[in-house]
């Protein structure tokens, strides 16, 4: 652990899961290959889209939820050390233990000392990118804790070996026929006669996780809100694994990063809005569970867990904030609206970006919590159409963040002076992205981040890569107004 | 467990980064709050009750509206229909007497136990008609979260007066410090190519009795 020398400190290399094996066009080629992974992302990413804008059209207030998730989220930013030692002093007022964590190594240390502080080898975990992101199962699993997964997407990704794709619907790159496969094979005491009918895989996991569920002393989780207010934990999910994590078990360890505060119950007011309709498309999930401390009703009964820990994590999430325009993206609430409209995640899937946080927002997270020079090449995985910016709940101003992390990556290559990186050279080629004139030209006639760079001159002389290899030969004349995502669902008939 | 040395040398870091990033620290602009905050219906009144019972029953909850000198029949009415092979049903600790005195109330069964029973029968805290949300807040006559968590069937009686319309009218109901279980309908997936498939590990059945006076 080095000591604060008051430079931002990233997320360190060698634990967790936040950087690719290879580098994002090499991993996209690939992907484009595989048709069932395209069909199958391209299927789910069009029926989330058209739940969403179903849901999104009923409330005639939506505009207005996004400016005040906005202004709540960057308001807590510029104060959040404030929000964590108030949110500190109401977990522990109401019987919680706090810990902190400077990196993923840090947690997962506390994270195995208080598994093994309970004497038990087995957790129930919900669905939680916090402990995905910091590589906990890996972590508990060395010191002999074996962790189960308990949402299903989570369960087929964990029993067939694999790896999460998507924030909301992490197997979607698996059809029904392969998760059977997986189940008879990796299932203890399946029912041999399974079928591939979406219901009976459900039965087969609902029966698979019971005994877990009724039997395991310790779950872990992370959270979508915390209200340091009051001390209230959130976490919103659809089966009600989460509930059975949350409420059973006698110890609960939720790991949560820093940025997921909010500074007021009301405040949620705005995100219990938000975050249903953007993420699943549905006017509320299923099950919300909202807990503090170790909790005990009126006639002095206790009700889910008697020790409950909460571990705040950075991971390079201070460094995030230290950076004044990138640091809107700490404002992200998870609900993976972007990546469903993204025309470069529809083709290329999640895996392609070799982080746990694919898609727009895993452009413009995993390379600010690692270091730019360590994901250099998310910042170029988009074509900047904004389509993310239109969808973003909390408007995030995603093509921003990416045009201002690719220059950040150019001038460390020039202060380097390296020449441009592979992957830049690859990105400035982009032929899986532009792989049609009439693609290339409409991608870059709707850039909203060339319309600001085109300025008052109305004339673009420069322009980020991968566009810089063609406005380097001749001015651009700025973009009409037309975004990408307009246009994409004009020439290929899909609902926008 | 209380704080360790090095957990508070990593506090102590990791407030020191938040400052050092955020420098001179701009003031923050207050949040618009312009959004719908009241809604346009009075609690309990009867367009609300039917915009609950819509969302609801979209979900996949069902919903069976009674006055309240009939809850008692209404519920068992219901849980003969949704339990055609009966099985043991249990009640929230202080669910009120007249409701369903012969149905045996909850004195701290384990998860094991709990699961002996087919269904479980609650009141609630408040409900969302917008939404079709109901809260329950571990008061007596709800219960604690593993009774309504672990039975395959749950009878959530609603009075009327406890519906509003926004969200934000139910969150001003609602006590943070008490632990709070948001329910929309009965458990659901759609982690399996987007096919939605209701009841997964909580109740597959979520039953509502909607009492008007
Ligand atoms: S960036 Fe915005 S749209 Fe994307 S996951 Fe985060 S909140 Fe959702």
């Amino acid at each position: 652990m080095t000591t604060f020398l008051g430079l931002p400190v990233h997320a360190p290399r060698g634990v967790g899961h936040l950087r690719g094996d290879e580098p994002f066009p090499d991993a996209a080629r690939k992907a484009l290959a595989n048709t069932q992974l395209r069909r199958n992302i391209g299927h789910a990413t069009a029926t989330i889209r058209a739940k969403r804008a179903a849901v999104v059209a009923e409330l005639d207030d939506w505009e207005q939820l996004r400016l005040a998730g906005e202004a709540i989220k960057t308001a807590t930013m510029l104060r959040l050390d404030d929000h964590l030692e108030q949110l500190e002093r109401r977990v522990t007022e109401r019987g919680g233990t706090v810990h902190w964590a400077r990196d993923a190594n840090e947690a997962n240390e506390i994270v195995t000392r208080l598994v093994q502080a309970t004497g038990e080898s087995e957790v129930v975990k919900v669905k939680s990118m916090a402990t995905q992101e910091i590589g906990l199962n890996e972590a508990l699993e060395e010191a002999g804790i074996a962790a189960f997964e308990t949402d299903l997407a989570e369960l087929i990704v964990q029993l067939g070996h694999d790896k999460p794709s998507h924030i909301l619907v992490p197997a979607i790159h698996r059809n029904r026929s392969e998760i059977r496969e997986i189940f008879l094979r990796e299932m203890a005491g399946v029912d041999p006669e399974l079928t591939d009918d979406p219901r009976r895989l459900a039965m087969a996991a609902r029966a698979y996780l019971r005994r877990k569920f009724l039997s395991t002393k310790v779950g872990i989780s992370g959270a979508n809100f915390a209200v340091a207010e009051t001390g209230t934990m959130v976490v919103l999910e659809s089966e009600g694994n989460g509930r059975m994590c949350l409420t059973l078990p006698e110890t609960l360890i939720t790991v949560m990063g820093i940025e997921k505060l909010v500074p007021t119950w009301t405040d949620l007011e705005v995100f219990l809005q938000l975050l249903p309709r953007s993420s699943t498309g549905e006017r509320m999930n299923p099950y919300t569970s909202a807990w503090g401390g170790a909790h005990t009703l009126d006639d002095g009964s206790p009700d889910g867990p008697r020790d409950f820990h909460l571990v705040l994590l950075d991971n390079g999430r201070t460094a995030t904030l230290a950076d004044e325009v990138g640091r809107q993206v700490l404002n992200c609430i998870k609900c993976s609206a972007c990546m469903n409209v993204c025309p470069v995640y529809e083709r290329t899937g999640g895996h392609a970006y070799g982080s746990v946080y694919p898609g727009p927002i895993g452009a413009v997270l995993s390379p600010q919590l690692t270091g730019v020079e360590d994901n250099a090449s998310l910042p170029y995985a988009s074509s900047l159409c904004g389509a993310c910016f239109d969808a973003c709940p909390v408007r995030i101003d995603i093509p921003s963040v990416l045009v201002h992390l690719r220059a950040q990556h150019v001038e460390e290559q020039k202060t380097a002076r390296r020449l441009p990186t592979p992957e830049a050279v690859a990105m400035a080629a982009a032929s899986w992205t532009m792989s049609t004139p009439k693609r290339f030209a409409a991608a870059e006639k709707a850039s909203r981040a060339a319309r600001v760079l085109g300025g008052k001159k109305g004339r673009i002389s420069t322009l980020p890569p991968p566009l810089s290899g063609w406005s380097g030969s001749r001015d651009a004349p700025v973009p009409p107004k037309e975004t990408f995502r307009e246009w994409w669902a004009r020439t290929r008939d899909v609902p926008s | 467990m209380s704080a360790t040395g090095s957990t508070d040398a990593a506090k102590e870091e990791i407030l020191q980064r938040i400052r050092s990033a955020l420098g001179s620290r701009p003031a923050a602009e207050p949040a618009p709050r312009d959004y719908r905050r009241a809604g346009a219906e009075a609690p309990g009144s009867s367009a609300l009750l039917d915009l609950f019972e819509d969302r609801l029953v979209d979900y996949k909850a069902t919903v069976h509206r009674t006055t309240s000198d009939h809850v008692g029949d209404t519920v068992r009415s219901v849980i003969a229909t949704l339990l055609p092979q009966g099985g043991s049903v249990l009640a929230a600790s202080a669910l009120p007497d007249e409701w369903l005195p012969e149905v045996t109330r909850d004195t701290g069964f384990t998860a094991r136990e709990l699961d002996q029973f087919a269904g479980v029968v609650t009141a609630c805290a408040a409900a969302a008609a917008q939404t079709g949300t109901i809260v329950l807040d571990g008061s007596p006559d709800q219960g604690r979260r593993a009774i309504t968590l672990v039975p395959d069937l749950h009878v959530c009686v609603v009075r009327a007066e406890q519906v509003v319309e926004t969200v934000p009218e139910l969150l001003s109901r609602l006590d943070p410090t008490r632990p709070l279980t948001f329910i929309s309908g009965p458990s659901a997936t759609s982690d399996i190519e987007l096919q939605r498939v209701e009841g997964v590990h909580g109740p597959r059945t979520l039953a509502v009795v909607l009492v008007t006076p």
